[in-house]
């Protein structure tokens, strides 16, 4: 299998991944034997902490590549882009199961999650209840959009060893109209898939619109789902070049720049939707009257738009930088980055509970099981990446 | 290939299936009725004598750490300002006397049980529920101890058993919802208080007897009964002889948090417009942007 790449799966690199997952696994240990008080700072105040915000809330966000890059290329049929779809599959497929193990990471009984399903228990009130079921159906969705890449790498190589090889042949068979099935039905699950990540992109903006008073009147806003719709367009597609370029780094693989430019040349006008949303949302609620107060707030509202709109979207915009892979590696870093601050920022720098004695600050023990359960999802990608053919121009084209 | 018949009629196939499949999703309930007669607290902070008699009393009636009786004499803890934690659901908190006048303000603080609550619209599985006749009540079997009731809760109530690996629980008043709404029955604090600082009724004679207090007693109170439209209105009412603010009750709008969740929930999913829109939309374009001129019409079979 490593045959068809350039460089070992094993690498200085991937030791320390590994050891800041086992790191993480074990936090994960003591937090099912003592309870999450004995992991985290979590309290009466501040019912959610790093684990919602980033490995849930950001972790969604930044898993947009997959329905974004679908869209451009299937949707739009802008079949050049093809290329970079099934990374962001895998990324968008890998982030969503660690969002799923996140979450039952935080839940307190974590064993009723089943609870979603049972007649009568469901609320459409809540907006928790909405992302939590699209979540689900969209993982799904995910993994059937996975399937042909599974039927590809094995159809025609079967081999199942010992007594097992008399199968090969029906193998081959149950794969092969499996294939054939998936090809006619594939566009229903990527329009599909489309339709549930807008749904719960924005619901999950709809979180915190029910607590007004606690969230910071910088971020505060009724159309906090549509700026949370809006930033997972632009940051799909900001991941989608981002790991990109760091694979075929990481891979020692030629860049796609061909692909790659012209892709960004979209985000800037996304940004301007976001950006412009924000702005304008700003003006009519006053709110900017609290960007000068000096609050952690406002440095964090000032950072998150600095560097996370402002700056990428001069970059993207400037033809000559877009075209130059350090720039362009730099411009959709930024939007990764402002994008999972925002999310942060809502989550977390900006709930200001009524009754705080103090800010929350992480306790050490959750994050090391947010790097840990990051460390574990990067090396699950590059074990795929080095298993199925995901990454394009592997000596064997994919004409599905 | 597939061909534009065969297109539509997949996708239309699709879209039903969606729509069922989504059904668990558009349960967006209307709001169920409340008793035209249920049940309130009005309690009344100047009556107050800071005993801590109904901390004693609540605690024994939920099974929480109780201790005896004579340990509720401390007066110290009155001094700091203590919120209702996992262990105790309603606490009495003591502030100093108003400029040119004697004796403090006793102020009592528990779940208030809001009409329309937000810690109940936020439960994705229904674990806590708004009772037709009053109470807000919290089934832990249900629970999947998400805690977006706390984070939703605008007077910042449900507290947590976070050292629970297993069995943790959401922890608050349940205004005695076991003795009330077998007949007859009080709540266990509104029993025990000695100085009649809380009434128990129903909500609308309660709004009455608070105004009438204030009408009569002029310079007793300030003029506002609070929670009769606080966060859309709760089950408990409070009068006081300063701001409510002063005494660290939130100045929170007069309509539920809950009120505009809903709104948007059900602005995007009832009967699926939302999600079906996004599907019809993503269908056309699907369907028509590959022969826009100058396009190479791919074919979709690859
Ligand atoms: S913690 Fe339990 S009661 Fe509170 S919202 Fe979550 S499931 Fe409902």
């Amino acid at each position: 299998m490593s045959n068809r790449h350039a460089v070992p799966f094993i690498t200085p690199g991937v030791r320390v991944l590994l050891a800041l997952a086992a790191a993480g696994l074990a936090v994960l240990a003591i937090r099912l034997v003592w309870g999450l008080g004995a992991v985290t700072n979590l309290n009466d105040q501040y019912p959610w902490g790093l684990w919602i915000g980033i490995d849930v809330a950001t972790g969604v966000a930044l898993a947009a590549g997959g329905f974004t890059t679908a869209f451009v290329a299937h949707v739009l049929h802008r079949h050049k882009y093809e290329v970079l779809v099934r990374p962001a599959l895998l990324t968008a497929a890998l982030g969503y199961t660690f969002v799923g193990l996140g979450v039952c990471v935080d839940l307190g009984r974590y064993y009723n999650i089943w609870h979603y399903f049972v007649p009568g228990l469901p609320n459409g009130n809540s907006a928790l209840f909405e992302v939590g079921m699209c979540v689900c159906l969209y993982l799904t969705v995910l993994y059937i959009e996975f399937l042909p890449i599974v039927c590809e790498r094995f159809l025609g190589r079967v081999n199942l060893p010992g007594a097992l090889r008399a199968l090969n042949g029906l193998v081959e068979g149950v794969l092969r109209v499996l294939q054939r099935t998936l090809d006619r039905v594939m566009t229903i699950f990527i329009i599909l898939g489309v339709v549930l990540s807008c749904a719960h992109q924005s619901s999950l903006g709809t979180l915190m619109v029910i607590a007004p008073d606690k969230l910071h009147p910088l971020w505060f806003t009724t159309i906090l789902p549509m700026q949370f719709l809006l930033s997972a367009f632009a940051v799909g597609l900001a991941m989608a070049i981002f790991e990109s370029i760091l694979a075929s780094r990481s891979l020692k693989r030629p860049l796609e720049m061909d692909v790659l430019a012209p892709l960004a040349r979209i985000i800037p006008f996304l940004l301007t939707i976001y950006f412009g949303s924000k702005l304008i949302d700003m003006v009519n609620r006053g709110s900017y009257r609290y960007l000068d107060d000096g609050s952690p707030q406002s440095v964090a509202w000032l950072v998150e738009v600095i560097v996370g709109v402002v700056l990428p979207w001069a970059i993207l915009l400037t033809h000559r930088l877009r075209r130059r892979p350090g720039w362009l590696f730099s411009a959709a870093a930024m939007v990764v980055l402002g994008v999972a601050l925002n999310r942060i920022n809502v989550f977390i720098i900006g709930y200001k509970p009524l009754y705080a004695d103090g800010p929350y600050v992480p306790a050490i023990p959750e994050i090391v099981l947010t790097v840990g359960f990051i460390s574990i999802l990067v090396l699950l990608y590059r074990a795929f990446v080095f298993i199925f053919p995901v990454l394009h121009d592997e000596g064997e084209v994919h004409h599905a | 290939m597939v061909t534009r018949r065969d297109f539509f009629k997949i996708t239309g196939t699709a879209a039903g299936t969606a729509a069922v499949a989504l059904a668990g999703v558009e349960t967006a309930q209307a709001r169920p009725a409340l008793d035209p007669d249920r049940m309130g607290v009005l309690c009344d902070f100047t009556f107050c004598i800071g005993c801590r008699r109904c901390e004693y009393a609540c605690a024994g009636e939920n099974g929480l750490p109780q201790g005896a009786l004579e340990s509720y004499d401390d007066k110290s803890l009155l001094e700091k300002t203590r919120r209702p934690d996992r262990q105790t659901f309603t606490v009495i908190n003591r502030y100093p006397a108003l400029a040119g006048q004697s004796g403090s303000l006793d102020v009592k603080v528990n779940c208030l049980h809001c009409e329309h609550p937000a810690c109940v619209s936020a439960c994705p599985v229904s674990a806590l529920v708004k009772n037709a006749r009053g109470p807000v009540t919290y089934d832990a079997s249900r629970c999947i101890g998400c805690r977006y009731c706390m984070v939703a809760c605008p007077f910042q109530i449900p507290a947590y058993e976070y050292n629970e690996p297993l069995t943790p629980r959401v922890m608050k008043c349940t205004l005695c919802s076991d003795r009330i709404l077998a007949e007859g029955g009080i709540p266990a604090c509104v029993e025990i208080c000695p100085a009649e600082t809380m009434v128990y009724g129903t909500r609308d004679a309660l709004l009455k007897v608070a105004h009438d207090r204030i009408r009569n007693h002029p310079g007793r109170y300030v003029d506002h009964v609070y929670g009769e439209y606080e966060a859309g209105g709760t089950s408990w009412l409070y009068l006081c002889d300063r701001s409510f603010q002063e005494v660290d009750l939130p100045a929170v709008a007069n309509q539920s948090p809950a009120e505009v969740t809903e709104a948007i929930q059900h602005g995007i999913f009832r009967g699926f417009t939302g999600p079906l829109m996004v599907f019809i939309l993503t269908s056309v374009i699907l369907k028509s942007a590959g022969k826009g001129p100058g396009q190479a019409r791919e074919d979709k079979h690859e």
